[in-house]
């Protein structure tokens, strides 16, 4: 019973017939290793994203002490007097950014909500491509819009320099309402509808079953979408480096120039400064504490998400 | 008789009891009109944008020879036939580089990849990386293709960058894809007696083409519409002639962010020109998808 081989066996056809040749069988191995291949770039490039900047990062480190870099408060690397405080280009970028969210915050909450619990299927299936539209448009056409058309506008009601971190703000914000939007869209969706039946059972209005029942049980995706969406703004470049100008200092004023990380390293790049020297490798260090930055939020973000994932399945 | 203490107290009070509804419900719609005021700003920011720039721009946009000329010194002359042979150019590799890296990492972690730790590095990964920003991919870039490969400041270091930026959108969409078709297909073919390989490129590729393209319309969109990489590759703002793989370059993000940074008034209305060719390029990149989409669609 236990050897009933297919030689015994008239209803079974030889082995051998059944098999594919070998060259079939290596085929299989070497597309499975080329697949495989292109799963491991990712991995790649994250090691060199990590390699390539901690190398330069570590260089710019033996000529500018930790000291220098993290408690100077002034950033003047190209100027005869060099100073390498990182404070003012992180001042400049919490500060687009605070703008930034205060106007995304609330925009892609709205839009989340409104789609979710009040549109129409037909009318969210129009509004909610034409918000993520947004996302779409190259962020050099936002700066553009910020330089040309807000600031102008902005500066008719308050007095802001024509490079202002205001505009470059704003803008930023409304470019990262649908990152905001969509996520926060997707967490209140997955709020089991028993949730709602049973608020509204208890005579509570649709409005109070929003805010009390819906909104704090998807409160772990809505906090992950805004994290994401300030990673965003931490590190998007093109809006900043147009629209808030390049003046890099300790500030808490909308309507001075600033600079942040990313516009710092837009100019330095774009002035050809040879490699090895000092000013290059600055590129490296603000890129490394940007890298840092943005990836911590990211990793943050991603297990908050994935925390409370399962909670109603 | 009491046998609830607190409802004797409260009717003995002799308060009515009321709900406030309408009070609640008029709230209700208040708050209505304010969320969907919320989602309507967006819209029409986009709007206004696009109204802006269609009259900063249209004039200069349909002058003679502004999509076919060199760039000028002067604002109202010349065109940007440069940027546009080099984003084209810069969309092409990004697609051929792409495509079949992305589509097969999507393959390999949603067909072969089997549940382990290291698996789940390569997604935390991936998904980490659709995070980063893109200049560091600049940084990445310039140390790479400029300097360890020695391609210098060229228009392959720019484009293998973008491809590298692109890369996680595409295997996030691609493998949603994938994951979409239905499993019955992979088994009727199995039952047939088809290889795994076979199986894949026969059935499941062709299945999962349209969600595929999708995937690569907007992240090629993106690559094309992304200048902070390109900036700290080394792309110009100023280019009189066409590039090659293999030459100095630029790309119509650049060449508006060159244009804007001019003084001279005139610029302004040159880079509103060439941000509408940009959205034309991007917008026609996405009618392209929207048509395939619905051929492969109908079987």
């Amino acid at each position: 019973m236990q050897n009933s081989t297919s030689q015994d066996d008239p209803y079974l056809l030889p082995r051998q017939s059944l098999d594919k040749d070998i060259s079939e069988d290596i085929l299989e191995r070497i597309v499975e290793a080329i697949l495989f291949a292109c799963a491991l770039v990712s991995v790649l490039t994250t090691f060199g994203i990590v390699i390539i900047i901690f190398q330069e990062t570590f260089s710019f480190f033996q000529e500018v002490s930790f000291a220098q870099f993290f408690l100077d408060t002034k950033w003047t690397p190209l100027f005869a007097e060099r100073h390498f405080g990182i404070w003012p280009l992180i001042n400049g970028t919490f500060l687009t950014t605070v703008i930034a969210m205060s106007v995304a915050i609330p925009l892609g909450l709205c839009s989340a909500i409104y789609l979710s619990e009040y549109a129409q299927p037909k009318v969210a299936a129009v509004l909610r491509p034409a918000v993520e539209l947004l996302a779409g448009v190259p962020t050099v056409v936002y700066g553009y819009f910020a330089l040309l058309f807000l600031t102008p506008l902005l500066r008719n009601f308050i007095p802001l320099e024509i490079f202002n971190s205001l505009s470059a703000g704003v803008m930023m914000g409304i470019m990262i309402t649908p990152t905001v939007g969509s996520i926060s869209l997707d967490a209140i969706k997955s709020v089991p509808r028993s949730l709602r039946e049973g608020a509204y059972a208890l005579g509570i209005t649709k409005l109070e079953t929003i805010f009390k029942v819906v909104l704090p049980a998807a409160l772990s995706g809505i906090i992950a979408s805004i994290i994401l969406g300030i990673s965003r703004a931490v590190g998007e470049t093109m809006t900043v480096l147009i629209a808030a100008g390049l003046q890099p200092k300790l500030t808490v004023s909308f309507a001075e120039s600033i600079a942040t990380m990313t516009a710092y390293m837009a100019q330095i790049s774009g002035g050809d400064s040879p490699r090895g020297s000092l000013n290059f490798k600055t590129l490296y260090a603000v890129g490394a504490v940007l890298f840092v930055l943005t990836l911590s939020l990211n990793i943050v973000s991603y297990w908050i998400a994935n925390r409370y994932k399962e909670k109603y399945e | 008789m009491a046998t609830s203490y607190q409802e004797d107290d409260y009717f003995a009070s002799g308060a009515e009891f009321t709900d406030n509804v309408d009070q609640r419900e008029s709230l209700g719609k208040v708050f209505e009109v304010i969320f969907l005021f919320g989602l309507m700003i967006g819209i029409f920011v986009l709007a206004l944008l696009l109204f802006d720039i269609l009259g900063d721009g249209l004039g200069r946009f349909l002058s003679p020879g502004f999509l076919t000329d060199t760039p000028s010194r002067f604002p109202d002359q010349g065109g940007i036939r440069p940027a546009i042979v080099s984003s084209i150019l810069l969309g092409l590799v990004v697609i051929f580089v792409t495509v079949p890296i992305g589509v097969g990492a999507a393959l390999y972690l949603e067909e072969y990849a089997p549940k382990a730790w290291w698996t789940a590095i390569i997604e935390i990964n991936i998904s980490n990386l659709a995070g980063v920003p893109s200049i560091v991919y600049g940084l990445l870039g310039l140390g790479v293709f400029n300097y360890l490969l020695g391609f210098g400041p060229a228009l392959i270091s720019g484009a293998l960058t973008l491809s590298l930026l692109s890369l996680p959108v595409i295997i996030v969409t691609s493998r949603e894809a994938i994951r979409a078709v239905p499993d019955s297909l992979r088994n009727a073919s199995y039952g047939l007696g088809v290889t795994k390989w076979k199986t894949i490129s026969s059935h499941v590729i062709p299945y999962a083409v349209p969600g595929i393209l999708t995937g690569v319309i907007i992240s090629v969109s993106r690559a094309i519409g992304d200048a902070a990489s390109l900036i700290v590759v080394g792309a110009v703002g100023f280019l009189t002639f066409d590039p090659g793989l293999f030459q100095r370059f630029m790309a119509l993000p650049i060449q508006i962010y060159s244009y804007i940074t001019r003084p001279e008034p005139g610029f302004a209305s040159a880079a509103a020109a060439t941000i509408i060719a940009l959205l034309l390029l991007i917008l026609a990149l996405n009618g392209v998808a929207i048509y395939i989409r619905q051929r492969f669609s109908i079987r």
